[in-house]
This record gives C-alpha cells, structure tokens and sequence, in this order.
C-alpha cells in the first residue's frame, strides 16, 4: 500500500502548475473563452510540446506510458486552473476508447495525431431522451457494403465545436436501451451528413448538438466489436469519471484557499470575518469534504483496473462524492464570499459553475448512487 | 501508488485472522453480541485482553522496549482492520493509550516498573481522571486540589464520567497544585491506587440506562484521600505537558474498519427484515440508496485514513488531521447506528435493562423480537457520546481551524 | 383555531384571480417562460396595470393610496400573484422607502415621493451597501458634508440593484464621522440625474446584469432631500428592515417553483419513464415540499399574530432563513431535473444578440443561471448568517 508519488509524477504535476501559474489567470482563461473560438490553439500546441498529450499511450505508440495516476495529477492542474481546452475529452476520452477498444492498426493511425495535437476528439455519448443513461442509444448505424452508414442525434457534445474527429455511440442491433447492440464509431467532423449547432455551455465550454444524417463511415470506423460497445463505453466513461474527479478537486481546493485567504482579510464589525466562529466551521468542513473528495479520487484511479464491478462501484462512489462535496464547497465559497462571491469578476463563480457541471456530466450523485447499488446486487 | 500489500504483510493477515479464529471464542462472541452495547463486561474484557497480550498484542503502539509489538505502519493497519472486521475489540484501553506512554516519557524507573508491565499484561485496569463537573471542554480549568503534605498530597474535589471507575484498579489524574499562575501552570499528573480510602463511586446512568453495577461513567468524589509523592508523574505543576504530551504521538484512529464491520451488520440484518413492500429491506430502494451513501462515506474515511497513516510511515505527522478522522469517524457512526436502528422497524422500542441478565443464567426469557435488534438503540444513544468525548466535534473544528486553515 | 379561509375570501381570491388572467400581459409571460431579459418599462408593466385598478399598493394606508384590505386579503393578494408568477411592483419604492416617508418624512416628501412610487413612474434604488460595509451596514463611509443648503456627498455604493434604470435613490450617508457608528447617519434621498454620480455594471456570476457600483463625486443634494432628522438615519434605516421582512418567506413563489419542477419532470425521461416516476426524484420534490410547508404553517401563524396586532418580530429572520433555503433548494432541483440540456450559455459570447437560443427544452435554458443566481437570497437582505445570529440574540436571548 504506497500512496507516494514517483519522482516523475511529481515533475509532472510542477510542470502542468508552471503552465497553469505562467498562462490561465483568471483574465487569461476569459479571453480565451470570449475569443471567437473559446480555446487556445497556442496553449493546445503546448501541451502538445511537454508531452501531456502523450501522457496516456503506451510507449510503442510514442506515448510515454503513463498510468492512470499520471492522468489524475494532469487533471487535477488543470481543474486547478479551469483549464477550458479539450485535454479530457480528447486524451482521456478520445484517447481511452481507442487505447482501450481500438485494433492494433487503429492505435497506430490515430494516436500519433492525439499526441501531435492535430486531432481534437469529442464524444456524442449523450441524446436528448437518455439522461444519464449511456445504453438510451436511438442513433442508428447500418451495415451498408463494408462500411456503416449512421443516423441520429447526439445532444450536448462537450468540446464539439473545437474538435475534428466525433466519437459517436450508436445502435447496431437491440432495443432502445438494451446493454447489447452498441457499437462506437469514429466519424470525422467534416464527413457528409454531419452537422452541428455550436454555443457556449454554463462553465465556459464549447459544445454542440450532432446531427447525422445518412453520415457513411468505413468498417475501420468501428471501434471494438460490433454489438459490443456497452462495456468499452463504461469502462472509457469509468476513467473519464475517475480524470473528473481530478479535476473537481483541483477545483475545489482553489475555492477552499481563497475563502480562506478572503475571510482573513475581509473585515466586518471592527474583525477578520474568519474570526467568526460559524465561518471558521464552514470553511473547516469545507476542507473535509476537499479531503474526502481527494481520498475517493485517488481511491477510484487506483481502482480502475480490478474487476467490472469493483470498477464500477468505485467510479460511481467517487462520482457521488465530489457531486456532494463540490456542491458543499462550491456554495459555501459564494456564500462566503457575501456579494463579491455573486461577481463574474471574481474567480469564485468560474470555479464554482464548472463543479455545478462536474455534478452533471456523466450523471449526478442519485445516479450513481442506483448505479453503485444496482452493480452491488447483481455482484451478490 | 498503488493497494497491494507485501507478501510479508498478507502473511501477517493471516497470522491475525488464525489467531482470531483460535481466541476469540463462541462465549466471548455471545457474550459481546447479547451486551447492551457490545461492550463485554469487566472479566470477559479482562480475559480477552490476556489472550492478547500472551500473544504480544496489547500495547501495540509501545516501542519495543517496553514490550510493544514493533508493528510497521501497514502492520498496525491490519491488525486493526482484522479485528474490527471480525467484530473483536481491540485490547488497547486507557492505560495501553493514555497513561503508559506518559510514564514512559516522564515516570522514574519505579513507576515504569511498577505499571507498564502489568498494564502491558491487561492485569491493570486503568481509569482516566481528566474531567471535572465545572472543566470539560476548558479541561485546564480543573479543580480537583492536591495540597502538598510532605511525602503525600491530600485529594479533595470530584471528577466526572469516569469511564468504568468502578471496574479500575488504578487511575491517572490531573489535579491542581497550585493555584497561582495560569491555569495550565498549576497542573499534576498524578497516579492513585482506587483502593485508597476516601473515594466515592457515584454511577452516572447514561441514556441507554445500563443495567445496575454496568454503568459506563460514574463521578468520582475525594475526600481528603492520600496520594504519596512516589506517585507523582513528572514534575510538580508540570502535568499539563504530561496531558499535551499525548498529543504529539496522536495518530488519531481509524474508524473504517470498525464501521465497515457496522454497515455489514446492517446489511445482514437487511437480508433478514422486510420492507414495506414485503421485499427483503435490502431490496428496498430507499434503503438499499442509503446504505449505498453510507458506504461511499465510509470508503472516503478509509482511503482518506489510509492516506494519512501511509504518510505517518513516510516520516510524515498526522497532526491536526486527527482531528478530521475523528469528525468524519464518529459522525458517520452516528448515521450507521442510526440507520441500524431503521432497519429493525418496531423492534427497536422493547426495552431491556440487563441484557446479559440471561447470559448470567439469571433468567431464562428470551430476547424480545430478533436477537440482533435489542442493542440497536442502546448503541444507538450511547454513541451520541463519541461527538462529545475525546475533544467534542465543534471544539475538533476549532482546532482545525487554527492548526491547518490558520484562522 | 382555523385555518380555512371565509366564503368572502374564497370570493375575494377567485376574483384576484380573474383580474390577473384577464390582465397579466401575454408578452411578458412569453418573456418570462423563455427566461429572458425585461425591459425597464416590462418591469413596471404590471405595476401600472395594477395601479389602474387601484390595486398596486395594498400594504399601504388607503390615505396613501393603499386598498384597506384585511390581513388575509393581503395574503391572498400576495399568494395568486405569486402563484402567477406576476412581476412585482419593485420592493425599493413600494416596500422599503415609502413606510420610512409614511413615518418619518416631511409633508412636501409624502406629496413629491409617494405619488411617483404608487403609480410606478419613479424608479427607486437602495444606496445602502458600500465595498466595506456590507453585513455590517453601520460601517459605511459615503461622507455627506453640509454646505449652506446643500449636502455634498462623496463616496461609493455598491451591489445596487436595478441602479442603472433608478431615477432615485434613497441614501445612508455619514453626517457625523465623530460619534459612535450608528450615530452619525443620515437618510438622504438623491436624484441620478444630479451631477457628479456614475453607474457602474457589476455582472453577477450568471451573466446577468442586476447590481451595480454608484460613485458619487460631489454630489450636491438638497438638505430637503433628508428625511427625518440628521444623523438618525440609522434608526429609519432599521424600520425599514423590520418592513422589508413581509413576504420574505417565498411560500407562494416557491409553490410555484415546485409546481413547474413537476412540470418539468413529468417531461424529462429517466430510465425510459417521466422523471417524476423516479422515486429518488420524487422523494426529493417531496421533501422540500414538506418542507415548505412546515413554512407555510409558520408564516400562517406570524399572519395571525400579526393581524391580532403585534408586529413581526425576529421570527422573520426563519422565515428569511427557511424561505431562501427552500427557494435554493428548488432550483438545485431543477438542474436536476434538467439533465445535460443545463449546459448551454444563453449570454455566452457567440449567444449574444441571436435568436438561436434555447438548445434543447425551453425550460432548459434558465435553470442553471436562475441557481447560480438565487445563491443571492442568503446573500443579501441580512445574510442567513446574521439572520442566525439575530434569533441567537433576540429569540433564545443568547
Ligand atoms: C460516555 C462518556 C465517557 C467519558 N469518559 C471520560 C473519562 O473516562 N475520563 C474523563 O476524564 N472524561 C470522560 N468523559 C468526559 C469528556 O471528556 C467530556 O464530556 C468532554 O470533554 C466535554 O465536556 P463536557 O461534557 O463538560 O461538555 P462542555 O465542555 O460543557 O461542552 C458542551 C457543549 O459546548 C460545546 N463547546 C464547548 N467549548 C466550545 C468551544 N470553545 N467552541 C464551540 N463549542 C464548544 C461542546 O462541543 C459541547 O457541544 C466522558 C464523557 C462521556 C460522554
Ligand atoms: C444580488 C444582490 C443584490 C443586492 N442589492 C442591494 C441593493 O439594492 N442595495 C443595497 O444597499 N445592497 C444590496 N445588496 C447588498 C447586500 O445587502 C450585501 O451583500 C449583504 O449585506 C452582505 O454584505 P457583503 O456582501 O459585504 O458580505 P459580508 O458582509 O462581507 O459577508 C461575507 C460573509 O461573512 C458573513 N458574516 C458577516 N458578518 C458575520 C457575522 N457577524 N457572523 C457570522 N457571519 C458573518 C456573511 O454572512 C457572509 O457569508 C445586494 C447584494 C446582492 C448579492
């Protein structure tokens, strides 16, 4: 039981902290999400540079083998400095389903350009119908000749705006929500009968609504087997949940020292407001449930690769976690704050609605809690 | 980073697992299980912290020297998570914890002599003599007087919720020797035989009523009772560096392996009762959601707890964040021991005074409805203690906010 | 002990009903369901509908314009709008200056003021809060210096609400900087068109546009524009507190806002179901239910009291508390209910200005700025905290 980092990680995480110090202040990031494209192709060209977007691969890929843990720390920077680029949705998603799904032949054609920072990648997981639920699939993929010809529409695709390449979920064969018949594709975004409707999310992102109409993609679009897709979508959107939660506690830990740092120099009645009792025990459980959230996340990365179900409950249990804690934490640091944690100006608010759409994106704590729970059953 | 244990360590597991299996017999277990709350009485204690200790197991936190087990951080890990999964007590206890170590640091020779063996054997039953009706939280405020009387001083004053006086064979006290300075300054640490004459054991009953002679916390009155200087630990009007001492060596504990013993019993007793609906209660959603959130609490108290400890084997110090485990500890015990007592519904509302009167053979009645639910409430009101003893939960906030958030 | 209404209310209330359906404007409604922004003169709509009818101020004394309805007519009065979801007369005139002019303001004041209040003409802002003195609003600095017949004011106000379309503002400003803090304030009353006053946006954290900054640079008001005496203005500054409080509790509105959570969910899909089948969801509805009416219940019974003659007490300080707590727990359900269609921005950078708003649901597009937002309500109007800290002193005498 080690729960050290290696020397390597460390030099990891100073790196990532350096480019977050050296380039995302608060005005920083604003600029780049009220620019025309709402990232910055430099800072993608950067991370491109130090490797970060290697991080993940397996060395025969020129990847630099990292594990999971690498991931995490990666994300937890980020989620530090509300980093808005695509790093999660196109390495860690992106890069997770063909790491974990593709054909040899697959990894060796489109690593390299998530590595090089050619291609961005975005995932239509979700539709206007499913909710949370990944296998409400109602996007349909043909057999036609060798190939697939796919039809639907792919609701909120985070990072769709910025990215070329679309990782579509899409039905093959079985019933709306049946956990058989999913099949994952990837289409590039400039394929015909692609279209989308672009615009800004709540935390500053990009997404967009897919449409696909008659797209035709070749039988190397297909990811994994036919039919098969459910478990590589869980086990991809398991580890996106584990690099979320990253992310989340980044987050949080910022909002925690700057409520702290604002309620010592903040004066009401003639005192620090941090003298004052019920503050100091909000901001203390603040930080428990900043620790717990870092207990559950390094206990979910750890976890990632023992059993289906073991994964699963610890995914979901972590999820659960920074959902309660980021929104404990997030309210208290704007309830804190007084009026000034109401202000755009302020980076309070910033942190405050991405751990909002944290709690959202892969489902929201009654969510996993049926998940934890439907797994724990069909395990006894 | 990574969860594997050593080979050397899951050896160990084993070690503790067979050992368990050897000791902790079907008496002890009975015994245990019909308990108000599960606490084993005076001799079964006695004799469970004997087998221990035969085996080198008490004092686990001692250094060798004195007899301690030498066990590596991860070892200690085990040791506890192995007892408390098998629902066997730990034979640490007041003296093992709280006294020893202080002798060690500040006693003479005799002294060391005198108790750390025994206590090591779980031959001497130590209580801890700290709280006064008038200084609970504000502990340094005490008022017990020791008045200096050439080779003794003379006790008079009271303490309170004294846990099991009555069982003690000796108790480590603070009293007040001088009353001049500030109020930490005049402090002793004094060591007293319970045999001495003048001391009065009142029972304190608390809510979940012990039966009579079992009571958990009594107030303890002095009347001019003698306590020779030899007895004395460290130095005179020192014994607040004797208290503060203790908490350098904090390592606060680890609370995961006792509630996920907890919530496995809730479970079990899911399997067996109904809901609503006539389901087993664990197939009710509502229950099964909330068991579900119980355990994704408790994971994070385990990895969380996992993680400071694993930095105590690094070199690191727990300090303040002992005080975090001991929050998050207790107050996700409380939700446990409340959502226990759900499970059982109606059952929980018979009320039974002595519950180990049958055990005793001083009845043949048996229990009333099934026989896991009787200390479900009991347990349940008892452990309201655990937010208010060892540093309450709002003064572990205070400290926290002082020592990690710098407010 | 009763708690039904009388056959006149139930007259009163069907006939309050029928005045709002036949005159709510159908525009703002539309307005107001896709969430968008409202004009200055969509603000005051409503009010002036009302004020026709004789029916824009019913808290106050009929000499004033009030309509001398019972205690419970004014509840159902509160009640049906709520329930509506009309747009209130703004509180600033209508519930915070004009009982402090009732009670403290010359003649010339009530017949300059409170006209343009009642009919909805003049708009009023608060000028209370400044950057450092906020919770403790005795704190403030803005200086009010007297020369000849006119004060000349320096200094800042913030989080004013509404302040860029305010014709008025009603002002605390420091007389006196040499007795005890409370001492030295007074009310003054100043026109934004005087020279020498800025607005300034403050953009809250939803995007929206709702508070700003007031500079003031020697701003020459008329020592007339002071209501009541020099240096007392603390005093009026804490009767109007004790007015604000009516209504605070939100029972009405929050009905309403459970009831289009149900909506909502009866739309939404979860697991292939409307989400109100989801029974983790529909114990959440129904718990904040409950909880609501355990507020209700609460504020029938100040109600009462209140009609029987004794003024709110510091009970409105849980009414406040329990009111807001409520309210933001309604909208935390409602990004809840609305699943992944919460994330698009509506005044993000490439929305502004086009129609191609909303991305999926209507309903979608507000739920996520309305939360963000509502954290407001334990924010101002006496912090929940101070809230907490007024029933520890005046309630449990602590
Ligand atoms: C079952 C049980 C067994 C015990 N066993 C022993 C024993 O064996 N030996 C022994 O010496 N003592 C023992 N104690 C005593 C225990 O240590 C005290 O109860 C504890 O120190 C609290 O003191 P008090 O009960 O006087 O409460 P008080 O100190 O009076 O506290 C009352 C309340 O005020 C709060 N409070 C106090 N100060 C502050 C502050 N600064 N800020 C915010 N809140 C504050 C507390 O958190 C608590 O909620 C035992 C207690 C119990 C309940
Ligand atoms: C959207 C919005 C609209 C507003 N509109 C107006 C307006 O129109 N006119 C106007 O004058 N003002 C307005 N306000 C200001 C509002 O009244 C203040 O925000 C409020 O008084 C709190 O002051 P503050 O923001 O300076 O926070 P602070 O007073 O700095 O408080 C910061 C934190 O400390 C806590 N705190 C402070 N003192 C204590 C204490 N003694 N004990 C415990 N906790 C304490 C607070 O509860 C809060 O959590 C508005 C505010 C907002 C957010």
């Amino acid at each position: 039981m080690d729960f050290s980092f290696t020397e390597e990680q460390s030099m990891l995480r100073d790196m990532v902290q350096r480019f977050v110090r050296e380039n995302y202040d608060l005005d920083a990031r604003r600029k780049i999400v009220e620019s025309e494209e709402g990232m910055s192709r430099d800072h993608w060209n950067t991370f491109a540079e130090l490797g970060l977007l290697a991080a993940p691969f397996p060395e025969e890929y020129d990847g630099m083998g990292g594990s999971q843990i690498d991931t995490m720390v990666i994300m937890e920077e980020l989620g530090r400095g509300l980093v808005v680029e695509p790093y999660f949705q196109t390495v860690v998603l992106g890069g997770g389903f063909i790491r974990e799904g593709g054909s040899e032949d697959q990894k060796k054609a489109l690593i390299p350009g998530i590595i090089s920072g050619e291609d961005i990648y975005a995932v239509g997981f979700a539709e206007p119908q499913s909710r949370f639920n990944l296998f409400d699939i109602t996007t349909k993929a043909e057999k036609s000749g060798d190939g697939y010809t796919l039809n639907g529409y792919k609701a909120v695709v985070l990072g769709g705006p910025w990215a070329n390449k679309l990782i579509i979920t899409a039905r093959t064969s079985g019933g709306q929500s049946d956990a058989d018949g999913i099949s994952v594709f990837i289409v590039d975004k400039s394929a015909n009968g692609v279209s989308t409707r672009d615009y800004p999310t709540i935390d500053g992102l990009r997404a967009s609504e897919v449409t696909l109409e008659n797209v035709a993609v070749g039988a190397d679009a297909l990811i994994g087997e036919e039919g098969k897709g459910g478990p590589l979508l869980e086990k991809v959107v398991d580890q996106g949940i584990a690099a979320l939660c990253a992310e989340a506690c980044g987050a949080m830990k910022v909002l925690n020292d700057t409520t702290v740092e604002y309620c010592k120099t903040r004066e009401q009645f003639g005192q620090p407001i941090g003298k004052f009792q019920v503050l100091q025990h909000r901001m203390v459980d603040m930080f428990m449930e900043y620790e717990q959230s870092i207990s559950m996340t390094y206990m979910v990365n750890l976890k990632l690769d023992e059993s289906d179900a073991e994964r699963k409950k610890a995914a979901s249990a972590a999820k659960v976690q920074i959902g309660k804690s980021g929104k404990m934490i997030g309210q208290s640091a704007v309830q804190l704050h007084g009026g000034m944690g109401m202000t755009d100006e302020l980076n309070v608010g910033h942190y405050f609605k991405r751990l909002t759409m944290i709690d959202t994106l892969f489902g929201n704590v009654d969510h996993h809690l049926r998940r934890y729970t439907n797994v724990d059953r069909a395990a006894a | 980073m990574d969860l594997a244990f050593s080979p050397e360590d899951e050896a160990f597991r084993q070690e503790v697992r067979e050992f368990i299996a050897a000791e902790w017999t079907d008496d002890l277990a009975e015994r245990q299980k019909r308990s108000k709350t599960h606490h084993l009485g005076k001799e079964a204690t006695i004799a469970w912290q004997q087998k221990l200790a035969k085996k080198g197991w008490m004092g686990i936190n001692w250094p060798k020297e004195y007899g301690g087990p030498g066990f590596t951080q991860v070892q200690k890990y085990i040791f506890d998570f192995e007892l408390n999964a098998a629902g066997v007590p730990l034979g640490e206890n007041m003296g093992t914890i709280m006294c020893a170590p202080v002798i060690m640091a500040f006693g003479t020779d005799e002294q060391k002599k005198e108790h750390l063996p025994k206590t090591r054997a779980g031959e001497r039953w130590w209580c801890q003599g700290y709280s006064e009706p008038g200084s609970g939280s504000d502990l340094a405020s005490l008022s017990l007087k020791a008045e200096d009387k050439g080779d003794h001083y003379l006790l008079n004053g009271s303490k309170t919720w004294t846990t099991f006086a009555q069982y003690a064979d000796w108790m480590f006290l603070l009293a007040r020797t001088d009353n001049s300075g500030k109020k930490q300054e005049g402090i002793s640490f004094l060591l007293l035989d319970m045999k001495t004459p003048g001391i009065t054991i009142d029972p304190i009953y608390t809510i979940d009523l012990p039966a009579i002679g079992h009571q958990e916390v009594n107030q303890c009155f002095f009347e001019d009772v003698k306590v020779p200087k030899e007895n004395l630990v460290g130095k005179e009007n020192d014994g607040w560096t004797c208290a503060k001492y203790l908490l350098q060596f904090e390592r606060g504990n680890a609370y995961a392996p006792r509630l996920t013993r907890v919530i496995e019993h809730i479970k079990e007793m899911a399997k067996k009762e109904r809901s609503d609906t006539g389901t087993r209660l664990i197939d009710d959603e509502d229950f099964a959601r909330q068991i579900a959130d119980c355990e994704r609490e408790l994971m994070a108290i385990d990895f969380n707890e996992r993680r400071v400890f694993a930095a105590l084997s690094t070199g690191g110090a727990v300090g303040a964040n002992s005080s975090m485990l001991k929050l998050r500890g207790t107050e996700v015990g409380q939700r446990l021991e409340l959502l226990a007592t759900e499970a059982v519904g109606y059952y929980v509302m018979p009320f039974e005074r002595d519950t180990d009167a049958s055990l005793d053979g001083l009845t043949n009645q048996p229990p009333i409805g099934p026989d896991y639910a009787a200390s479900l409430a009991p347990i349940y009101f008892n452990h309201r203690k655990t937010t208010i003893y060892a540093g309450s939960s709002e003064v572990q906030r205070n400290i926290m906010s002082k020592a990690i958030l710098g407010l | 002990m009763d708690i039904d209404f009388s056959p006149e209310d139930a007259a009163f209330r069907e006939e309050v009903r029928t005045f709002i359906a036949e005159n709510y404007p159908q525009e703002i409604r539309d307005k107001q369901k896709r969430g968008e922004k409202l004009t200055r003169e969509e603000h005051l709509a409503w009010h002036k509908i009302c004020y026709k009818k004789g029916w824009a101020a019913p808290k106050w004394p009929v000499e004033h314009g009030g309509t001398g309805w019972t205690v419970t007519q004014k509840y159902i009065w509160g009640e049906e709008n709520a329930l509506a979801e009309t747009i209130p007369p703004l509180p600033f005139g209508m519930n915070m200056l004009a009982p402090v002019i009732m009670a403290f303001g010359s003649d010339e004041q009530k017949k300059s003021v409170l006209p343009g209040i009642l009919s909805g003409e003049v708009w009023w802002c608060q000028g209370y809060s400044e950057p450092g003195a906020g919770s403790d609003l005795a704190g403030l600095k803005t200086r009010a210096v007297r020369d000849g017949d006119e004060y000349v004011i320096n200094g800042a106000k913030t989080w004013t609400t509404l302040g860029q379309y305010a014709d008025w503002m009603f002002c605390l400003c420091r007389t006196d900087p040499d007795v005890k803090k409370q001492e030295g304030i007074s009310f003054i009353l100043i026109d934004m068109k005087t020279p020498g006053i800025t607005v300034r946006p403050i953009i809250t954290l939803e995007g929206g546009h709702e508070v700003n900054e007031v500079f003031l640079e020697d701003v020459r008001v008329p020592v007339s524009n002071r209501v009541g005496e020099e240096n007392k203005g603390w005093t009026y500054a804490k009767f109007l507190l004790s007015h604000e409080r009516s209504g605070i509790a939100g029972v009405a509105r929050s009905k309403r806002a459970i009831e289009r959570l149900r909506e909502i969910s009866r739309t939404e899909v979860s697991g292939g179901a409307p989400l109100i089948e989801d029974q983790d969801f529909a114990r959440k509805i129904s718990d904040v239910e409950i909880q609501l009416t355990a507020l209700e219940y609460t504020e029938l019974r100040t109600l009462a009291s209140e009609s029987s003659g004794k003024g709110p007490g510091p009970e409105a300080s849980l009414l406040k508390i329990r009111g807001t707590e409520i309210g933001q727990r309604i909208t935390e359900l409602t990004i809840e209910a609305v699943g992944y269609y919460g994330y698009p921005f509506r005044n993000g950078p490439m929305a502004d200005g086009s129609n191609v708003f909303p991305v999926g649901p209507n309903y979608a597009a507000g739920a996520v700025p309305t939360y963000l937002n509502t954290r407001k309500t334990s924010i101002f109007g006496g912090s929940n905290e101070i809230q907490h800290n007024i029933i520890a002193k005046a309630v449990l005498g602590l």
